[in-house]
């Protein structure tokens, strides 16, 4: 089976992030591979290690992405695509869709394309559904687990209301969640393959398309007011003492 | 101004979001709520309580089950037929994926989990947090309709009102879609944690009560599992109480206390509670990541060094 992860690079969780000259600003913070795709690519993994296939890691990014791309091959990825072009620099989701659509298709005979739950620093959490619908397949949404069977795929799907099992013919896009489990450490072997992987860059001519027409675009970045956190540790004689101060707080701010 | 709100339900029972959009949607103009689904008349006289103009139901057995492709076919035909200026969602998991196919069959733009919305000119403009909340962006959408999902509790709540009425307009289902829905496993008390005003979650802590003795005959693994169910029982004893919702952290849903989805944070839910009560979790950053717009967070923890405290 021939599966596609897709997957972005993004500011380090732990990054202190600031606006600076309207530009958003990260520091010294390393650009790390979207953490919600790091499990993309583990539910890619075991999806090929079920089925005897192969797992491309595909990334529209700077050269820079080639990193995260790196990493994804070192958990295990056979190989690995980087789309880069000056003309993508301002993508919106739907714009990310068309691109990751013409590479899926020029990739071609894929079977299974994993996608994170969401982006850390958009936090759109659509691109899937919209890459999915530009190719006309199924979508199977924030898989918890999957099964792939016969040219067919079934997961569980989480949604607020508990679990739902849901099923669709391959091809199919699918989503996936953190139930899917731990991501694995990249491997010593996987480490060096990696470091001597030398990965494609394809630019919006090797797609065949122009560049998408943004959509929707950013007019300006705010900074939340800083909130002013007071802390107040409460003690007493024993927890019913406490329980009952704490009650008399918690009424007094009037939040219930 | 004409404006489409998706009323987003499981099985009849609605996302309370989805009030919050219907009220945005009145404060531009008309309101035209739309129910997908099977023998829903009861969810739409109550969107007409909360003050739906106009209701377009699509009363189909077709669309018992939702299905992102079937649900987004009938709302782009709807939306081709009548053209709206404007279509609201509240933010789900559900209508993330309609939405975003919706935005596709239109060649329009999303804008998605806003918490603020405005028309400049003739452009309408978002603020939605990025980067986890730690930065906001505004942003407009040139095309129409705009599409947009509204974060649970960042838009007031219209008032219901028993004596507003009217009759829903029956619909046309596009059922087609290539997924099939197998089967359900439905958490026992389904309160959404994003709509909820109370939020009382448990982590690694709830499993150490040391006045706990677990019934014997169990391994040290069962007897910790054991013992978190009691404290998770204390907790939704609490919920019910105070009308709230279950979280968890993370290393509690990991050690399996809890179903993941009840996990705040992070790659949990984000939530947005009057008052969230943090039984022994610690505060760590991804977990802060989830609730960083609860206006009072209580801790009980053990350790007053605790980040939670910091
Ligand atoms: C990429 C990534 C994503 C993540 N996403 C999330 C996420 O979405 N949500 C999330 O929660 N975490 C997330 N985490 C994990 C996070 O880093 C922490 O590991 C996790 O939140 C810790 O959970 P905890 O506070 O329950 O456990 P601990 O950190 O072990 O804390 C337990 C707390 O209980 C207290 N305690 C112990 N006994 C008692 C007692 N008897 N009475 C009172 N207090 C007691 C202790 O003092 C301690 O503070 C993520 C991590 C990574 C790397
Ligand atoms: N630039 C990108 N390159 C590759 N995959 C991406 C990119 N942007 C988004 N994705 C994928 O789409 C998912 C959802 O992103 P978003 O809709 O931005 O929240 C991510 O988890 C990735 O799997």
């Amino acid at each position: 089976m021939k599966i596609i992860a897709c997957i972005k690079q993004v500011p380090d969780s732990e990054a202190k992030v600031k606006a600076e000259n309207g530009q958003v600003s990260w520091g010294e913070s390393p650009l790390v591979i979207n953490p919600f795709d790091e499990y993309a690519v583990e539910g890619a993994l075991q999806q090929k290690e079920a089925t005897n296939g192969t797992v491309t890691a595909l990334c529209i990014g700077l050269e820079s992405a080639k990193e995260t791309l790196k990493h994804a091959l070192a958990m295990g990825a056979d190989d690995a695509v980087l789309i880069s072009d000056a003309a993508l620099n301002a993508l919106d989701t739907q714009g990310a869709a068309r691109v990751l659509a013409a590479s899926i298709n020029k990739i071609g005979g894929v079977d299974l394309v994993v996608f994170g739950r969401q982006s850390l620093d958009d936090g759109s959490g659509v691109t899937a559904a919209q890459t999915a619908r530009l190719l006309g397949w199924p979508m199977l949404g924030l898989a918890g687990q999957i099964k792939v069977q016969e040219g067919s795929a079934q997961v569980a799907r989480v949604i607020e209301e508990g679990r739902q099992i849901v099923h669709a013919n391959l091809p199919a896009v699918l989503s996936v969640v953190q139930s899917i489990g731990e991501p694995r450490y990249p491997s010593f072997m996987g480490i060096r393959k990696a470091s001597k992987a030398v990965i494609p860059i394809w630019s919006l001519k090797d797609l065949g398309i122009n560049a998408p027409a943004p959509i929707v675009t950013r007019t300006e970045l705010v900074t939340p007011p800083s909130r002013d956190v007071a802390c107040e540790i409460i003690t007493g004689d024993g927890p019913a003492q406490i329980a009952e101060t704490l009650a008399e707080k918690i009424l007094a701010e009037k939040v219930l | 101004m004409k404006t489409f709100v998706y009323i987003d339900h499981f099985k009849g029972q609605v996302q309370a979001a989805s009030w919050e959009a219907l009220g945005a949607a009145k404060s531009f103009g008309s309101a035209i709520a739309i129910i997908f689904g099977s023998g829903l008349d009861a969810l739409a006289k109550t969107a007409f309580e909360f003050g739906a103009d106009e209701v377009l139901l699509a009363d189909d057995s077709a669309l018992t089950d939702y299905r992102a492709e079937a649900f987004a076919s009938t709302l782009s035909a709807l939306a081709s037929s009548q053209s709206p200026d404007l279509i609201l969602f509240p933010t789900t998991t559900r209508t993330r994926e309609m939405a975003a196919m919706l935005a596709m069959d239109l060649n329009t733009g999303i804008l998605v989990d806003i918490t603020a919305l405005s028309i400049e000119g003739d452009q309408f403009v978002a603020t939605r947090p990025i980067y986890e909340g730690k930065l906001f962006e505004k942003i407009s959408c040139n095309t129409k309709p705009a599409i947009a999902t509204l974060r649970a509790r960042a838009f007031p709540r219209p008032a219901q009102d028993s004596s507003h009425g009217g009759t829903a307009t029956k619909v046309e289902a596009k059922a087609d879609s290539p997924t099939t829905v197998e089967s359900y496993e439905v958490a026992e008390s389904i309160v959404s944690l994003t709509d909820s005003s109370v939020v009382v979650s448990g982590g690694r802590g709830v499993s150490n009560n040391p006045s706990l003795t677990p019934p014997s005959g169990m391994d040290d693994k069962q007897a910790e599992i054991w013992r978190a169910h009691q404290g998770f029982k204390l907790i939704g004893d609490l919920t019910s109480v105070l009308d709230g919702a279950v979280g968890a952290s993370r290393a509690a849903v990991d050690a399996g206390y809890i179903p993941y989805s009840n996990q705040v944070g992070q790659t949990g839910k984000t939530v947005a509670p009057d008052l969230y009560i943090a039984c022994g979790i610690s505060g760590a950053i991804q977990h802060i990541a989830g609730i960083r717009s609860a206006k009072m967070v209580v801790a009980i923890n053990k350790d007053p060094d605790a980040p939670i405290f910091k």
